[in-house]
């Protein structure tokens, strides 16, 4: 076996050589195996399963008064002027209410409220407006026609008409002139396993008054807080299943 | 004895009066065209009120379509004799509307270029698509009615096709009232009484415009229509018009009855400014007490009266649909009934709406359309009679 200095050399540079690649190789994979080994997220080519539903319960009580976290967080995530004029796109708001008799009040946050049975999607004549396995609403916007029956449907005025053309639009929010548009629960967000804008903001505004996760799973967060406690629909009355649920009013 | 019919003769003001209709529906095109560029910014139409004037003249065009083709239908269904000459004139003009109304509502859309998607991807359970195929139908239906009519080899299939079309036009005003009967949502439509009450109004407001076209035509072209056919009119408008009313009464004091609807009536009835008085003065005064009390009024029979009661009528059905469409959506949907709610996006608020020019024009372009398309059509072929005197109708049809 030939043990000579300059061979040995030439043997150790290229171990080292080897072991950088390694590492190097270990560096470049790791974070994304980490992710999908950590969020779960689904794959593009794999379909939303109906065996979740994704839902959002909103805790009026603590709701910041005056915070407008959620709205500010949800323009900017969906490249909305934030402008609210009546032909301005507002995909959520805060509501004032305040009871005629007691004179108790509230704030809330009020977004599409993606119905089991949503109304938007029974009107909608081209198939536009439909309902993801994972419950969320959606309008896809090369089918839309712009025909607007959504929004006379809808019960929570949950929708906006885009009025005119848009320019500097996000890449992965589909928007466009004569089309309709609404809140979709951040599907580019949750699709990555994270939560929507809104949720996120209110978060980190030390309010946590908004909850979002799936509804079947008994294990969520969110699941363990609708059984603990009784939660309000919003015009429970029509019998919709909403996704969005209420505590406090 | 055959009743002969004759092309319009383009006697004085047949190429003027062409040329301002066809004017007005040019600018109403490119009304449509300015709103396709710009969007709905330059109408007043918000995410409050979505649908808007356009909508009054579209829906109300598709309504009285169909009820143009009553007479058509009393004639072949009813065998009223007396209304056969009158069948091909009536068909015509429940094609014509159709056309004119479908032009604003297709118009109207945001995305008017995706029309080839509302014409190929249907959801069954929407019932915008369901009108989507009853007025296609109804297109192909009239149009063979009518070679029953004006084609010798078609006689034989008279009475079936006839009453075909007579069951597919009601099928079609009930999905178009049902367009606002399904609507869960707002206080104003979820009743399944806004069916039948289109049907009646379609009566009311078709054999007005039927009799508004029908003697202006015979006017221009100097052509004689007898006192006692218009009379027959006369008799069957006010009928509808009375029935309309029934119908608006019932609707509002059903509301009425209901402790969750009185906010809406208080809106409707008193409080709702521009929509109280379109109501009042438009609906209820124009729209029924004038024409009623012309039209079962002997001393008010002449021709003057005549057409006085039956624009009467036709404002008053286009007010009702101010009311129905634009009245029922500027009242608040009431969210969390027994709390006072505001919001950014006018929850709980008033909603306000000024129709745009481009609005407008739209409209009025799509009523001049579908007159446009009736007259032109008289000229090239044979849908009127060539007399409708007194005595010809006598001596064809008996003591009718």
């Amino acid at each position: 076996m030939n043990t000579n200095s300059g061979s040995t050399t030439a043997v150790e540079s290229r171990r080292a050589v080897l072991k950088a690649g390694a590492a190097i190789t270990a560096a470049t994979l790791a974070p994304g195996l980490m992710f999908y080994g950590v969020a779960h997220s689904r794959p593009a080519e794999e379909p939303a399963s109906k065996d979740v539903r994704w839902g959002m319960l909103i805790d009026t009580q603590k709701c910041g008064d005056g915070c407008k976290s959620c709205v500010t967080a949800c323009n900017e995530e969906h490249g909305l002027s934030g402008k609210t004029g009546p032909q301005d796109s507002q995909w959520i708001r805060k509501v004032d209410i305040r009871n005629l008799q007691t004179d108790a009040q509230h704030a809330l946050p009020m977004l599409c409220q993606h119905c089991e049975n949503p109304p938007c999607v029974d009107v909608c004549p081209t198939g536009a407006s439909m309902k993801r396995a994972d419950g969320i609403v959606l309008v896809d916007s090369h089918l839309c026609i712009g025909c607007r029956y959504c929004m006379m449907a809808c019960p929570y005025q949950a929708r906006s008409l885009v009025h005119e053309p848009l320019t500097d639009q996000k890449p992965d929010v589909p928007r466009g002139v004569g089309c309709v548009e609404s809140c979709t629960f951040c599907v580019q967000r949750v699709d990555r396993d994270e939560t929507p804008a809104c949720v996120e903001a209110c978060t980190e505004a030390g309010h946590n008054a908004m909850l979002f996760g799936d509804i079947n799973n008994p294990e969520t967060p969110i699941a363990k807080a609708l059984k603990a406690r009784a939660s309000t629909e919003v015009r429970a009355d029509l019998n919709l299943n909403t996704g969005v649920r209420y505590q406090g009013i | 004895m055959n009743i002969a019919f004759r092309e319009i003769q383009a006697k004085q003001g047949y190429w003027l009066t062409m040329a301002v209709l066809a004017a007005l529906a040019g600018v109403g095109v490119l009304s449509a065209l300015y709103m396709e560029h710009h969007g709905h910014i330059v109408t007043g139409m918000t995410n409050q009120i979505v649908w808007g004037l356009p909508h009054v003249f579209a829906v109300f065009l598709i309504v009285a379509a169909s009820g143009a083709l009553n007479v058509a239908s009393i004639a072949t269904v009813f065998g009223k004799t007396l209304y056969k000459p009158l069948n091909r004139l009536s068909a015509l003009m429940a094609l014509t509307f159709l056309a004119g109304g479908l032009m604003v509502l297709v118009l109207d859309l945001g995305r008017a270029d995706r029309i080839i998607v509302a014409m190929t991807e249907y959801n069954f359970k929407s019932i915008f698509a369901w009108n989507v195929i009853l007025y296609n139908g109804f297109f192909v239906i009239v149009i063979a009615y009518l070679w029953t009519m004006m084609d010798r080899q078609g006689g034989p299939w008279y009475k079936a096709v006839g009453t075909f079309a007579f069951v597919w036009r009601l099928i079609l005003t009930t999905g178009t009232g049902s367009i606002f009967g399904f609507l869960v949502a707002r206080e104003a439509y979820d009743a399944a009484l806004l069916a039948p009450m289109f049907i009646i109004f379609s009566f009311n407001y078709g054999l007005a415009l039927f009799m508004l076209i029908l003697m202006g035509l015979y006017k221009g072209d100097q052509r004689p229509l007898g006192d006692k056919l218009l009379g027959r009119m006369r008799s069957l408008l006010g009928t509808f018009v009375a029935a309309s009313l029934y119908f608006t009464l019932v609707y509002h004091l059903t509301n009425l009855y209901f402790t969750k609807h009185h906010g809406l009536e208080a809106f409707l009835l008193l409080e709702g400014g521009v929509h109280t008085q379109v109501f009042w003065l438009g609906q209820v005064l124009v729209g029924y007490v004038v024409p009623m009390t012309i039209l079962f009024n002997a001393a008010l029979s002449g021709r003057g009266w005549t057409v006085i009661a039956a624009v009467a009528a036709v404002l008053g059905g286009l007010s009702q649909m101010w009311v129905t469409i634009v009245g029922g959506q500027a009242y608040p949907i009431e969210m969390f009934p027994g709390y006072a709610v505001s919001s950014s996006f006018y929850d709980g608020a008033v909603h306000a709406y000024s129709p745009s020019m481009v609005e407008v024009l739209l409209g009025v372009g799509g009523l001049a359309t579908a007159i446009l398309l009736t007259v032109g059509a008289c000229k090239v072929l044979r849908f009127m009679p060539e007399r409708l005197d007194d005595e010809t109708l006598a001596a064809l049809h008996g003591k009718h």
